[in-house]
């Protein structure tokens, strides 16, 4: 039994399926991430675990107990708020207390655990300033010391870092993987922003239209997409449609309009899903994963058609028989490739991946 | 809210400022910031500033019974109500009834906004029309409806009758004077406590009960402080209408419950003690700003730094 089991969850506005069977299983000390597109029911998932919305049918259970039915104040979960939610009118010390104090901690037992709280969060200095005095960062850290100051079984975090700059952001990343590692508490995140969820998570749910669609590590689900769906929420990705033309021990090869690819038997998500002769196939390859190679050389004549600088890479969109390609080359410091020159391009056979066309729901 | 767009402001650097108001500024370069205030100063100084200052003279008159108002410069007017047993009860009448009447404004108006929130639209709309409705109706008309149902005859009082209770004496009393101006005063106080319900952040209830707190805690601890500075500036607006309101007192306190306003009334058009009238009206401006700024500052000190 995993320490969180949310058993065919699901969760109906009026005709609207918000959530539809949602099952998942969370071990103690793990961070999960609920990854999807606004609308695709991982917030309303996570307001179900913490208790502010019933769930029309299916079980939640936390470390043995059923907590499907009981009110939010009973759960006594850890939950950072989109908005912080912090108490204006109290100071950070104040905010921080609270939990405690609803508790009945002894009043020198919470002034050592807020203490302790908020150097986790390296707000030592800030205790007695008021929400509105601190910037955005601080006010995140100080909802943060707020939750984990309750040594919650479980941290609900709802986009937590989705009102924070870019640099900002990024920080804060490592920060809340750092003190989620320290304290090992379980976590959940709600996240639209896929980086964020690849870089801090132990394992990734992505969600699409009230149903998971893949559960994996980040690194499995970057890889090893499912489907059409998750391949091009979670990075960008260059998709082909065609047709398995034959099959041997190492490769299928599949005819994409007059040219064919090979794609690696070993690349599969599931054994035995290799698709049969005949059969219509997309395969997926990464941006990354695709070479320039000097004009001439390479599977594929190309054109570049735009190139965009991102700083330690480039990205090239290029025009070739297949299509539109991009390519992202890592800035190695040479002279890039101007817009409309001619190259070839190649790529491994082992980087081509099978993904489903429609969600296979686990 | 303004706090934030004023800082914004003020980290610009003058240049931009420059740049940004150079094209729009150049008529406003040949006319003075006082001569654009100058319309709407004028209009206040003639309705306002004007008759306050005709009155502040006319209290240190000297009032002769045969010949009037006689033009003075004495403080004879003030040491006579501030000494006179009779005024101070009029005085002490007047705060009595504005304090009891926010008081219960407070006790009513703030749950009703809390209710209000809460609603859903088709509901809210038709509950706010409600809590509006008195100051659609003439003051007239509503203190009438009030001496109706309050009467000895009223009623209430045949309601009382049918258990073999009273007729008890509702009208001309304090109890009824209060319940009329409670029920004209409560927009006032539910208004600005519902624009303080509504900057709330809906998730810090939820932060609170996620903490372990009960509903009611939640309500006490964390919805009631936000709430606050609604609740004292509604508290100002109720009490200063209340300790100046005239109709109320006048028709449902009838001739011996006097309140400053209906004294200062009887003074000029009763007695025509001019001089006399002005000087309790002067007195009671002058009480009422004391009692107002001393509650405003508290306000200030207690909620300024938090909330802003």
């Amino acid at each position: 039994m995993s320490f969180l089991t949310l058993a065919d969850v699901s969760k109906s506005f009026g005709h609207l399926h918000a959530v539809a069977d949602l099952n998942l299983s969370v071990e103690k000390g793990e961070f999960v991430s609920l990854l999807g597109p606004s609308g695709c029911g991982k917030t309303t998932t996570l307001q179900m675990i913490a208790g502010f919305v019933q769930a029309t049918s299916g079980r939640i259970v936390l470390d043995g107990r059923d907590i499907t039915d009981m009110k939010p104040n009973q759960r006594g979960l850890g939950i950072v708020f989109q908005s912080y939610a912090l108490f204006p009118h109290m100071t950070v010390a104040q905010n921080v207390r609270f939990g405690l104090e609803m508790r009945r901690v002894s009043r020198a037992e919470s002034e050592a655990r807020v203490r302790e709280a908020l150097s986790l969060v390296r707000l030592d200095a800030f205790a007695e300033r008021f929400p509105r005095e601190l910037s955005g960062g601080q006010r995140q850290r100080v909802a943060l010391a707020r939750a984990i100051v309750i040594a919650p079984p479980v941290l609900l975090l709802d986009e937590p870092m989705s009102n924070l700059d870019a640099k900002l952001r990024e920080e804060m990343q490592f920060e809340l993987r750092a003190i989620q590692r320290r304290i090992g508490t379980t976590t959940i995140m709600v996240t639209h922003d896929q980086s964020e969820a690849l870089s801090i998570s132990d394992r990734v749910v992505v969600m699409e239209a009230g149903r998971i669609t893949q559960v994996d590590t980040p690194y499995r689900a970057y890889e090893r997409p499912e489907n059409r769906f998750v391949s091009e929420f979670i990075g960008k990705a260059n998709l082909f449609s065609g047709t398995v033309v034959a099959a041997d021990e190492m490769h299928c090869h599949i005819d994409v309009g007059a040219d064919r690819i090979e794609v690696g038997q070993r690349s599969l998500a599931h054994r035995g899903d290799a698709p049969r002769i005949g059969e219509a196939v997309t395969v997926c390859i990464r941006p990354e994963k695709v070479r320039l190679e000097a004009n001439g050389s390479g599977r594929l004549p190309a054109t570049v058609t735009s190139r965009f600088f991102l700083g330690s890479q480039w990205l090239y969109r290029v025009d070739c028989r297949l299509g539109e390609i991009l390519v992202c080359c890592q800035n190695e410091g040479d002279e890039p490739i101007a817009e409309g020159e001619s190259v070839g391009i190649d790529w491994k056979s082992e980087a081509v991946r099978f993904v489903a066309q429609e969600a296979r729901h686990v | 809210m303004s706090n934030a767009t004023l800082e914004a402001g003020a980290a610009r650097t003058p240049q931009q400022r420059a740049a940004q108001g150079a094209p729009q500024s150049a008529w406003r370069a040949y006319v003075p910031m006082w001569l654009l205030c100058a319309p709407a100063f004028a209009l206040f100084a003639t309705l306002v500033l004007v008759p306050l200052v005709m009155t502040l003279v006319l209290t240190f008159y000297r009032f002769d019974p045969s010949s009037g108002p006689i033009a003075a410069f004495q403080f004879g007017n003030y040491v006579n109500v501030v000494s006179s047993p009779y005024y101070q009860t009029i005085f002490l009448r007047t705060f009595g009834i504005a304090a009891l009447t926010t008081a219960l404004c407070v006790a009513i108006g703030a749950p009703e906004a809390y209710v209000l929130s809460k609603m859903r639209d088709p509901w809210r709309s038709a509950f706010l029309l409600v809590i509006l409705a008195p100051l659609l109706v003439s003051v007239v008309v509503r203190a009438f409806g009030w001496s109706m149902l309050l009467g000895t005859a009223g009623i209430v009082n045949q309601a009382f009758g049918v258990f073999g209770l009273g007729p008890f004496k509702l009208e001309y009393t304090t109890f009824a004077i209060v319940i009329a101006l409670v029920h004209v005063m409560l927009p006032f106080m539910v208004i600005p406590v519902w624009t303080a319900l509504q900057k709330l952040d809906p998730q810090t209830e939820q932060a609170a009960l996620s903490l372990m707190a009960s509903p009611a805690t939640t309500l006490r601890r964390i919805v009631l402080p936000q709430i606050m500075p609604g609740v004292l500036s509604g508290s100002l607006m109720v009490f200063g209408l209340s300790a100046s309101a005239f109709a109320i007192p006048g028709l449902l306190g009838g001739r011996r419950l006097k309140v400053a306003a209906t004294a200062v009334y009887d003074e000029f058009l009763g007695s025509l003690n001019w001089p006399l009238g002005a000087t309790i009206a002067l007195l009671l401006l002058a009480a009422n700003l004391i009692i107002m700024l001393t509650y405003y500052r508290m306000l200030e000190r207690r909620y300024g730094r938090s909330m802003g």
